[in-house]
């Protein structure tokens, strides 16, 4: 491990993490097969995860938060990633998701929906994404047509993670009337059970078999004028501050994913005998895990080196959108290669990489495309 | 040198058109998700002679070279990675029979290979082992007449499907020979292995022997001489993985060409981006690349004079399949990582091909074993 800190955690942080390391071990980790099995996490878990103070550490202590830092997410990030499934996705809904209610929701939006977000009453999802506009915001169609006291919402949004569970979306749609797109963009908040408001069916992946994911629909759905997040035409504005947080978080992501992969295969192949010595006597093994290895250590390095910066509250546009692009094709080369260390076990759904790889893939794909990352990485370089 | 006569273009379009018809993504998708075996189309394929096209007619194969299996091969797994694999690997290790059995045990038990009524396995892993082919355990050895078989098998493909498995036994002086099982000898235990990362139409299971008695006349070949069997038998096997890749990385390159041709993104078809034209570009190469190579291999390996180029010819189209069927994810973007669209099964199918029958470490020490030698 590196020997010199560039984050230094208090022992309030340790004991957050001890605490939680063991809430995973007891009310996680036995669980998550049967989750995987069934495609949902229940969300008595995301209650008892809430009661126990893990959700959305950053909200002030008004609302029923710790006011912590960052360092807080990191941690969680850290210790989800040890449970070895994607469902109980904390840090989608505390570091991606309630932040717009926090950083943009009016007084009376925050006192009536922050509190049920830490305490895990109200599980969120954030629709941008839309069925022909992946990560192309500007394209979204979604409309909100203003009228009086009501919002009139029309539309679909697809890949929407919390989909089936969530109970509170916050949804970017467009005024038609406007006609400089990014000036159309305006947030609010739905709940679910809304009239007009229908979730689609769960989407079947490739991987995160135990996080829900849906396609919802919006049809004449009226919601009060009071849950905008902020003011009219101010959405895209609103996406790009928080998309930094966001990325981030996908970069915590895919580098503790990649550092249990690295931690899993040297320890196989540290007990696994082939050939009557254990396989990570084999030269060819060694530099693969010392490759492997570096990469994660670089990539470590990278994310905390912007964490530092971001909890400094600094403009990381650049960096967060190469990191994002790096990191997450880092743990895709990590996890590919992790199945040719562990031989035909490898193949199994048996072996907990095989889950890791088909879990770890949507990385360079969500939050942003990696081309989409380098895209804007360019355009802010002055390309 | 990838020129094909036309009998060849016959075949290819003959394959093309069977599995255009009978394949289709549903009944791929539901038999994956129960992991089964495509039975009704591959008795089909049995019926009009595409399994085992380089089988010898007096078996029932169509009586052509391997070249031609992998024309049948790519052109499978092209149209589907799942149904394709399943097919291809249907007849595995029947080879080890086709080329070292006598005619008696030839003419039993190949004919149902080749038509499609019985599938073959071959029963050579097993755990913790690799290389060192002198710590073998599974042993057999003759008894009044009949081998008594003894010990454990692993990641046996089409284990628990198969009507016979060519297992490689330890025998008496010294050395290996292989035996054909048939499925129902008593003595003979088998557990599946449960669910793989791809190729789940395929069934594998691990097989435990306990005083297995089979007559001496099912050891096919030599006594003593299973090894060097073995590795003949793996080149075409290694070829036809090869082929299958090949095929899973073309499968991904007709999908990904027409959908960004389709799609749009920030106001343009995806197909405008400068980066995907690059990245069609490249899958287009990896992809041309492998066939030539899997083409050149089963010309040389067919004819038995294959070198390195087995071996060679499946970790390069193995490796070029994961690169455009991992490609192709990225492109379709959010929907490639969804099930509906069939990349994602492509892409597990290809990394699945990869670890089957000898993954990169195996592969690589083959060749470099028969470039440089084992050396002290």
């Amino acid at each position: 491990m590196p020997v010199m800190e560039i984050l230094h955690f208090t022992e309030e942080h340790q004991s957050f993490r001890r605490r939680l390391r063991q809430f995973c071990e007891t009310e996680v980790i036995p669980h998550v097969d049967q989750w995987e099995a069934d495609h949902l996490v229940p969300k008595s878990v995301w209650r008892k995860m809430g009661r126990a103070g893990f959700l959305c550490p950053a909200v002030a202590p008004e609302y029923g938060g710790m006011g912590g830092d960052f360092l807080y997410s990191l941690i969680v990030a850290e210790e989800i990633s040890r449970t070895a499934h994607t469902g109980l996705a904390a840090n989608l809904h505390s570091d991606v998701v309630v932040p717009y209610i926090a950083s943009f929701g009016s007084e009376a939006l925050k006192r009536r929906y922050l509190p049920g977000c830490v305490s895990g009453d109200i599980v969120t999802a954030v629709a941008m994404t839309e069925p022909d506009a992946g990560s192309d915001l500007a394209g979204m169609k979604t409309t909100a047509v203003e009228e009086g006291d009501t919002v009139v919402i029309n539309g679909a949004k697809t890949f929407i993670s919390n989909g089936v569970i969530g109970d509170l979306v916050v949804l970017a749609a467009i005024d038609p009337a406007q006609e400089n797109r990014h000036q159309a963009v305006s947030l609010y908040l739905v709940e679910d059970g809304t009239p007009g408001f229908k979730k689609g069916r769960q989407l079947e992946k490739m991987g995160w078999h135990s996080q829900d994911t849906a396609e919802l629909f919006f049809t004449n759905c009226r919601i009060p004028v009071e849950n905008r997040l902020g003011q009219k035409g101010g959405g895209f504005l609103m996406l790009m501050e928080e998309l930094q947080q966001e990325r981030l978080a996908c970069v915590m992501g895919a580098v503790t994913a990649a550092e249990r992969i690295v931690e899993y295969t040297t320890d196989f192949c540290r007990r696994t005998e082939v050939d009557g010595k254990p396989l990570s006597r084999s030269q060819a093994v060694q530099f693969a895990l010392v490759e492997m290895s570096a990469e994660v250590r670089i990539g470590r390095t990278f994310m905390e080196t912007l964490i530092f910066d971001h909890m400094d509250k600094k403009n990381i546009v650049v960096d967060v959108s190469m990191a994002k692009y790096w990191c997450t094709d880092a743990t895709n080369r990590i996890a590919s290669r992790a199945l040719d260390l562990l031989g035909e076990y490898g193949l199994m759904e048996a072996c907990p990489m095989v889950r890791a790889f088909r879990d770890t893939r949507v990385m360079s794909i969500f939050a942003g495309t990696n081309e989409i990352m380098k895209g804007i990485a360019a355009k802010f370089m002055g390309l | 040198m990838v020129e094909l006569n036309r009998s060849q273009r016959e075949i290819q379009k003959a394959a093309r058109d069977f599995a255009r018809g009978e394949f289709d993504k549903e009944l791929a998708m539901a038999l994956e998700d129960r992991g089964d075996f495509p039975e009704k189309v591959w008795k089909k394929a049995g019926d009009l002679g595409f399994l085992c096209t380089h089988f010898p007619e007096s078996v029932g194969g169509g009586g052509l070279g391997l070249f031609e299996s992998v024309l049948v091969a790519e052109a499978f797994c092209r149209q589907d990675a799942s149904i394709g694999s399943a097919l291809t690997l249907s007849g595995f290790a029947a080879e080890g029979l086709l080329r070292f059995g006598d005619d008696t045990l030839k003419e039993r038990f190949l004919p149902a290979v080749a038509e499609g009524r019985s599938a073959s396995a071959g029963a050579f892993s097993e755990p913790g082992l690799a290389a060192q082919w002198s710590a073998l355990r599974t042993e057999a050895r003759l008894e009044g007449g009949q081998w008594v078989i003894n010990g454990r098998k692993s990641n046996v493909i089409n284990g628990g499907r198969a009507g016979f498995y060519i297992v490689l036994c330890r025998t008496e002086p010294e050395g290996a020979s292989m035996i054909l099982v048939e499925d129902d000898r008593e003595g003979l235990d088998v557990r599946a292995c449960g669910r793989k990362l791809g190729t789940n139409l395929t069934p594998m299971a691990d097989l435990r022997f306990t005083d297995v008695r089979v007559p001496d006349t099912h050891l096919v070949g030599k006594a003593g001489q299973g090894l060097a069997q073995l590795e003949q038998c793996l080149n075409d096997a290694r070829i036809l993985a090869a082929a299958q890749a090949v095929g899973v990385a073309a499968g991904a390159f007709d999908r990904t060409l027409a959908y960004v041709k389709e799609r749009e993104a920030f106001g343009r078809k995806l197909a405008v981006f400068e980066i995907t034209r690059h990245k069609i570009a490249d899958m287009a190469a990896a992809t041309e690349a492998a066939r030539v190579m899997v083409y050149h291999a089963a010309r040389q390996g067919g004819a038995g004079h294959g070198g390195i180029l087995p071996a060679a010819a499946k970790l390069t189209a193995c490796r070029a399949a994961l690169a455009v069927t991992d490609e192709a994810v990225q492109l379709f973007g959010g929907y490639g990582y969804m099930k509906e669209q069939e990349v994602e099964r492509f892409f597990r199918e290809a990394k699945a091909i990869a670890l089957l029958l000898g993954g990169e470490t195996a592969l690589k020490r083959k060749i470099s074993d028969d470039l440089i030698g084992r050396l002290k």
